[in-house]
Order: C-alpha cells, then sequence, then structure tokens
C-alpha cells in the first residue's frame, strides 16, 4: 500500500503488524446495510443489553467513508445489489464484509430470481453468519471471529506471501469457549 | 421551567450509576440460551451406539429451504449402522440455507435428528459450514461403541427398542445420561 511495502521484513515489522491490526480490530466501525429482519437484531446488538460498544463499534455509521466493516443484514435482491457495490465501494480501505443470516450468506430460503444467492456474488465476504435471524449473541461472536483474522492478517505483500506459503489459517473457535471465564 | 431543572437531569445520570447493569456479558458467561432454543442439529444415536438414523429423508422433504441432503444405504449383516434395513450414508446440512425452523426435527420419525443450543456458527468459507455426518453425529458415550456393529442390546428387537435404555446401563451407560438432546430430556 505505502511505506510499510518498501520496510526489511523482520522482528520490527511483525511487531508493526501486532500493533496495527490490534488498533484496527479494536475501532472497527460498522456501516450498518439492514435489508430486512436482521436488521433488527443488529440494532438490538448494539443496545444497553448486548453492548456493542464493548467491542470498540461505538458508533454505527451511515456514512460508508467513515466506515470499516459493512454488516449485510438481510437478503440482498437483484435491484439493490448494484447500490450495495457502490456503498463497499465508496468504504475506504482496510474494510471488511459481514453477511449476517442465511440470506445475505447464501440467499437462504429465497431461492429465486429476484434475491443474490450470496452476497459474495457481489462483495468479498470475510464472515459469513448463519441464522434465521442471527441472535444478538451470534453476531457478537462473528464479530469476535473477524476480530481474530484481522489480528492474523499479514501487512504487505511480503509477509502475506510467507503466511500463505506458511499455510496458516486463523481458527474459529466459539467466543463463549475462547472468551470463558478461567 | 425552574432554574433547577438543567442540574436535574444530571441527577437522572448520576442515578443510574446505582442502578444493575442491563448488559449480557456475553463471550464471557457462556453463550446463554432458552432450553429449547433452535441452535445446530445433532444425529442421535441408540443406546449402544448404533444411529438412529434411518436415512428416510423425510427431514429433506420437510425443510423449507432445501438445507438438508441425505443418501441413503443398505445395512448388511457384515456392516450395521442402525438397527433395520437403510442407514444414513451421506447426511448434510448447508447451514447457509438452515433457518432453524425445526420442521425436520418434527419430520424425523425415529427421533434421530434434534437440535442442541450450540449457535456459534459463524465461519469464513461456504464450505465449512455445509456440515456432514461427522460433525453432526452425536457424541459418542461410555459404554457405546462406534458403528458398524450388530445390535447388541437384548436378544430380539422387542428388546432393542423397549428395553434398550436399561440394558445399555449394564453397558456403563451413565443413567442420567441419555442418548437424545440433555435439555429436551430435562425439560420432559
Amino acid at each position: 500500500m505505502g511505506l510499510e511495502e518498501k520496510l526489511p521484513n523482520g522482528i520490527l515489522l511483525a511487531s508493526l503488524e501486532g500493533v496495527v491490526n490490534w488498533a484496527r480490530k479494536n475501532s472497527m466501525w460498522p456501516a450498518t446495510f439492514g435489508l430486512a429482519c436482521c436488521a433488527i437484531e443488529m440494532m438490538t446488538s448494539g443496545g444497553s443489553r448486548y453492548d456493542l460498544a464493548r467491542f470498540g463499534m461505538e458508533r454505527f455509521s451511515a456514512t460508508p467513508r467513515q466506515a470499516d466493516l459493512m454488516i449485510v443484514a438481510g437478503r440482498v435482491t437483484q435491484k439493490m445489489a448494484p447500490v450495495l457495490r457502490q456503498i463497499y465501494d465508496q468504504m475506504a480501505e482496510p474494510r471488511w464484509v459481514l453477511a449476517m443470516g442465511v440470506c445475505a450468506s447464501s440467499g437462504g430460503m429465497f431461492n429465486n430470481y429476484a434475491v443474490v444467492q450470496g452476497v459474495d456474488h457481489i462483495v468479498p465476504v470475510d464472515m459469513y453468519l448463519p441464522g434465521c435471524p442471527p441472535r444478538p449473541e451470534m453476531l457478537l461472536d462473528a464479530i469476535l471471529k473477524l476480530h481474530a483474522k484481522v489480528q492474523d492478517e499479514p501487512i504487505n505483500a511480503r509477509r502475506a506471501q510467507l503466511r500463505e506459503e506458511s499455510g496458516a489459517k486463523t481458527e474459529m473457535i466459539p467466543s463463549s469457549v475462547k472468551y470463558a471465564k478461567k | 421551567m425552574g432554574i433547577f431543572d438543567p442540574v436535574k437531569g444530571f441527577g437522572v445520570t448520576f442515578g443510574m450509576m446505582f442502578k444493575k447493569v442491563a448488559t449480557e456479558e456475553y463471550p464471557e458467561i457462556g453463550a446463554p440460551a432458552a432450553p429449547r432454543y433452535h441452535g445446530r442439529h445433532q444425529l442421535n444415536r441408540h443406546p449402544d451406539g448404533l444411529e438412529k438414523c434411518v436415512g428416510c429423508e423425510l427431514c429433506a422433504w420437510a425443510c423449507p429451504a432445501d438445507a438438508i441432503f441425505v443418501e441413503g444405504g443398505d445395512n448388511t449383516e457384515e456392516a450395521r449402522y442402525s438397527p433395520g434395513e437403510r442407514y444414513g450414508a451421506d447426511y448434510q446440512i448447508n447451514y447457509l440455507r438452515c433457518i432453524g425452523c425445526g420442521l425436520c426435527v418434527e419430520a424425523c420419525p425415529t427421533r434421530s435428528l434434534t437440535m442442541i443450543n450450540f449457535y456459534e456458527l459463524a465461519d469464513d468459507n461456504r464450505q465449512d459450514l455445509i456440515w456432514t455426518k461427522e460433525d453432526l453425529l452425536a457424541p459418542l458415550l461410555p459404554g457405546m461403541e462406534q458403528p458398524p456393529h450388530p445390535m447388541r442390546l437384548g436378544e430380539n428387537e422387542q428388546d432393542y427398542y423397549v428395553n434398550g435404555p436399561e440394558l445399555a446401563r449394564d453397558r456403563g451407560v451413565p443413567e442420567h445420561e441419555t442418548v437424545e438432546t440433555d435439555t429436551e430430556e430435562a425439560v420432559r
């Protein structure tokens, strides 16, 4: 992307990667893309009972340029698809997409000509969240798993190549297991 | 309009400090759910470890989202996976289609398919969200045996189906452990 592409690979860059990713995952602002019933659960997650703000997602952004994570909540119709793509293109990098619910992930029970069979036909999806609709805990779980993925993201092309060669993959551990009280 | 009105608002804020917090500390407290919450599916076993699924595909037919794929196979005397003639040779549930309605559980004639409370399913690719038989089968309890094997409990089929749970206790299956979902049993 910029300066980090020219830096030599080593301890310094590995630590920098950790710090950068830590900052990114702990202040990830979501862009709402509520399209159907999943949006109700997404709004609930932002409310006081589930409190998404605990994970640094204080502000649900209605402006794509200030958002990092697009939560596609609900079924995407063929007519909505270009709008969704435009919102995605307007978001600044680095950006992530979370397909919330079965409709956004694969079309769900709407296997017909009006609904896009998975939002990954339009934008690259980083996390698929099944459920109809997923309960707020499931959304929190998906976000925490996405955080784990963001923490492992390589910072430049060289480190991306090294990671590719090592075959490392972020493990998807259920959040209630990973963050269980000792 | 009194002169203290602007300060009164702060009083409400201050009072909130002594109230109980509404937030549910989700990842730390585990994954809470109602006892009969529709989480992921489980394919149950008979008390000797044989599968309850007979590969009838009624669940697949009942599914409104077409999320279940079943392919039946024939049991033989050498390789027996379930009591009776047929067993589910291939069983897949696509969690990216499943809407958790439970119609498959209602359709199941042998109570092989039930749902458990686990719901933390999110993953980063579509392939891993198609769960196969290995992922869905209930774990083997102590005293159970990995199929294929012959029917172990009792002399005849009457014994197997009617007295199976009692006979299983002699084999070391714990008394309060059931072959079905534990929470389902608790509600009953």
